[in-house]
């Protein structure tokens, strides 16, 4: 009986250690919605769901009549009969390419049947890309052209329409995942450079998404601008080869002098790239923007605007005292706080400054973390909430130093705040909120106070350097 | 000549039409109380019974930016989960009295508390409290701040706090302050302490 149960016990194991196969999906691009649902698989073929394919794009009602399922969508009448492969439209009959499925009153059709079915009830014709499962309705699609620089080195995507991807990166590429843009290639799937930097791009579509993907020899980042229309490819500042011809202003001042070799990376976080060469250089992120305005500061004045405004100059003073910095927000584009951390975390910056402004009070306000509770690190993994964990005591000097310089002119507090992505960084983190030096919003756009506020933050940066480089 | 009879039957009349002119402009004017007192959403007060205690409220004042403590006899029921709802609501009855310290949107409300072994509490408000919500990093700090400390410094055993909106997870309170994770009550108290400190 003993050998019964290990024999248990063992398929059991390998049955859990087997990799969980990806859910299939496919993507819907209609001028009325994009939408992406789950493919459930049945007699060895792709089924979908009828009504949930049908429901963004019109008004639809179906109900089981006798044998039959009842279709209604806007004014056309459908009718199917479970187990049959023959369907009724507006009265006349449609093939299907494999049985019609009826489960828990969920009408399932075969994948391969949309490009025959969907027209007959939009009137339109319709394209699936079979293998990738993406089906484009009456939809031109949205197509982008490539520039790349050599000089800098540099890639520019410029798209025919916003979009929104998510990005990650692994060592020697960077990948962009579109789900909801009904992205399409306008040339070749396949470029290459012949440059060390950013070698290749590829265009690829897989399970109901487009992937684009940067290939280089060092990390990469990408930014948004323009939109969301424009998403620039560029070597993270902290890969940046460190003999490259005269670097770019915002990256590596030529002022800046080498830092000191990769140090022990702290404890719980990736380390370097043996190439790479640190330096010294800030994150400068202007909160919300695009869709999230932020708060309604005034009745013209928009969180996200006046943000902006304040970055910048933070920039301008910090670039003045030979930091280089990286903006990642230039324009009105929209960033969740992941992605916002993320690239950060993927720069490797000196220090993180997230800007915010507020209409209540008056001065400066300088956050560092307030940690979740459950953050738990475990040797090299590090808890996505809790990241920043190792590095709060350097964020609340840094925030100190900044404050201090701040209180010379403005009032100034510093606090600890619930705000992301400040427990996301992997990077010496802090936030300013600033609000109206007297009882008027209308100052936070003042030139004068935004340049005063700016030239301290970046002061207390630079009086920080010693301590921010030692703790990377 | 009017006859006598039409004459005290016109007089009748009028005194009629006045009285009724009268009864009417009353029951206009009660009426607009009754819309008053309908368009006024707050909470409705604790339940009076059982004795009332002694607790301490934590009150986030917007002017300086902190939390004061302040103590309060508020009506308090057994149970620590009705204990917890009745003291988030006596926080709620300053924060929606028209001379607030820190005002809150009309209609919030916290809908319920759910107390989960070991130590977590789980607050549910309504859409009315967050979608209205003031937004920036400090007022929606207080507020958070204000309800954690509350519920620490009068339910025993309460480490961790999470706040739900309409019974749903939600990012932020007004695109500041997280919600998406739990508040570890030490941290909190730690970060109302600076707040105290700070304004110093």
């Amino acid at each position: 009986m003993r050998w019964i149960s290990f024999v248990l016990a063992g398929c059991l194991l390998l049955e859990m250690a087997a990799p969980t196969p990806e859910e299939k999906r496919i993507s819907i691009y209609s001028p009325a919605a994009d939408y992406s649902l789950s493919v459930t698989q049945r007699e060895g073929k792709d089924y979908v769901g009828l009504l949930e394919i049908l429901e963004p794009l019109g008004s639809v009602t179906a109900k089981m009549q006798g044998q039959k399922w009842q279709l209604r969508f806007n004014d056309i009448d459908a009718q199917f009969t479970p187990g049959s492969n023959k369907a009724r439209i507006r009265g006349r009959e449609v093939d299907l390419p494999a049985r019609f499925l009826m489960e828990n009153n969920r009408g399932l059709i075969p994948l391969d049947s949309l490009v025959t079915l969907l027209p007959h009830f939009l009137g339109i014709p319709v394209l699936l890309h079979t293998t990738a499962r993406r089906l484009f309705i009456s939809e031109a699609g949205t197509t982008y052209k490539t520039e790349f620089s050599k000089t800098t080195p540099k890639l520019v995507l410029n798209f025919s329409s916003p979009v929104n991807p998510t990005i990650g990166t692994e060592p020697g590429k960077l990948n962009m995942i579109f789900v909801r843009d009904p992205l399409l290639p306008s040339g070749p799937e396949s470029v290459n450079f012949n440059d060390k930097a950013i070698s290749s791009i590829t265009f690829q579509e897989n399970n109901g998404a487009a992937e684009i993907t940067v290939n280089g020899g060092v990390p990469l980042l990408a930014s948004f601008s323009n939109d969301g229309r424009t998403i620039t490819v560029a070597p993270a500042p902290s890969a940046a080869p460190a003999p490259a011809a005269p670097p770019a202003a915002s990256v590596a001042p030529a002022a800046t002098p080498a830092p000191p070799a990769a140090g022990p990376a702290p404890s719980g976080l990736p380390a370097p790239a043996p190439t790479a060469t640190l330096r010294y250089f800030a994150v400068v992120d202007a909160s919300h923007g695009g869709d999230e305005r932020g708060a309604a500061l005034s009745d013209k004045l928009t969180e996200k605007d006046v943000t902006l405004a304040f970055a910048q100059r933070i920039r301008q003073e910090l670039e003045s005292r030979g930091i280089a910095t990286l903006m990642l927000r230039d324009s009105d584009s929209t960033l969740t706080v992941d992605q916002r951390a993320s690239t950060t975390n993927t720069a490797r910056p000196a220090i993180y400054i997230s800007v915010h402004a507020a209409s209540d009070g008056t001065g400066v306000r300088v956050y560092t973390a307030l940690l979740p509770s459950g953050g738990d690190n475990r040797g090299p993994f590090v808890a996505w909430d809790a990241a920043q964990s190792p590095l709060l005591s350097v964020s609340q000097a840094a925030a100190s130093s900044i404050a201090a310089e701040l209180r010379k002119k403005i009032p100034v507090r510093s606090l600890i705040a619930p705000l992301r992505p400040l427990n996301n960084v992997t990077s010496a983190a802090i936030a300013i909120e600033i609000a109206p030096p007297s009882g008027d919003v209308a100052d936070l756009s003042s030139p004068t106070y935004q340049q005063l506020i700016a030239a301290s933050v970046a002061t207390g940066v630079v009086s920080m350097r010693d301590k921010l480089e030692a703790s990377r | 000549m009017i006859p006598r009879h039409l004459q005290i039957g016109m007089a009748v009349l009028l005194v009629v039409v006045l009285i009724m002119a009268f009864y009417v402009h009353r029951m206009r004017g009660r009426v607009a109380e009754t819309g008053a007192r309908v368009a006024d959403t707050r909470p409705v007060a604790p339940p009076v019974a059982g004795p009332t205690e002694q607790v301490t409220l934590y009150v986030a004042y917007d002017d300086a930016g902190v939390l004061h403590a302040q103590s309060a006899r508020v009506p308090l029921p057994a149970g620590r989960q009705q204990r917890a709802q009745e003291l988030l609501r006596a926080l709620l009855g300053i924060y929606l009295d028209k001379n607030s310290p820190h005002p809150l949107p009309a209609g919030a409300e916290v809908r319920d508390v759910y107390m989960v072994d070991p130590g977590l509490a789980v607050i549910d408000t309504n859409s009315a409290f967050a979608d209205n919500h003031r937004s920036g990093v400090l007022v929606e700090e207080l507020t958070i701040a204000s309800f954690v400390r509350t519920l620490a410094a009068n339910i025993p055993g309460i480490n961790r706090v999470k706040i739900l909106v309409d019974g749903k997870e939600r990012d932020t309170l007004a695109g500041h302050a997280d919600l998406s994770d739990f508040y570890d009550t030490s941290a909190v108290g730690k970060a109302a302490d600076q707040l105290e400190t700070a304004a110093q």
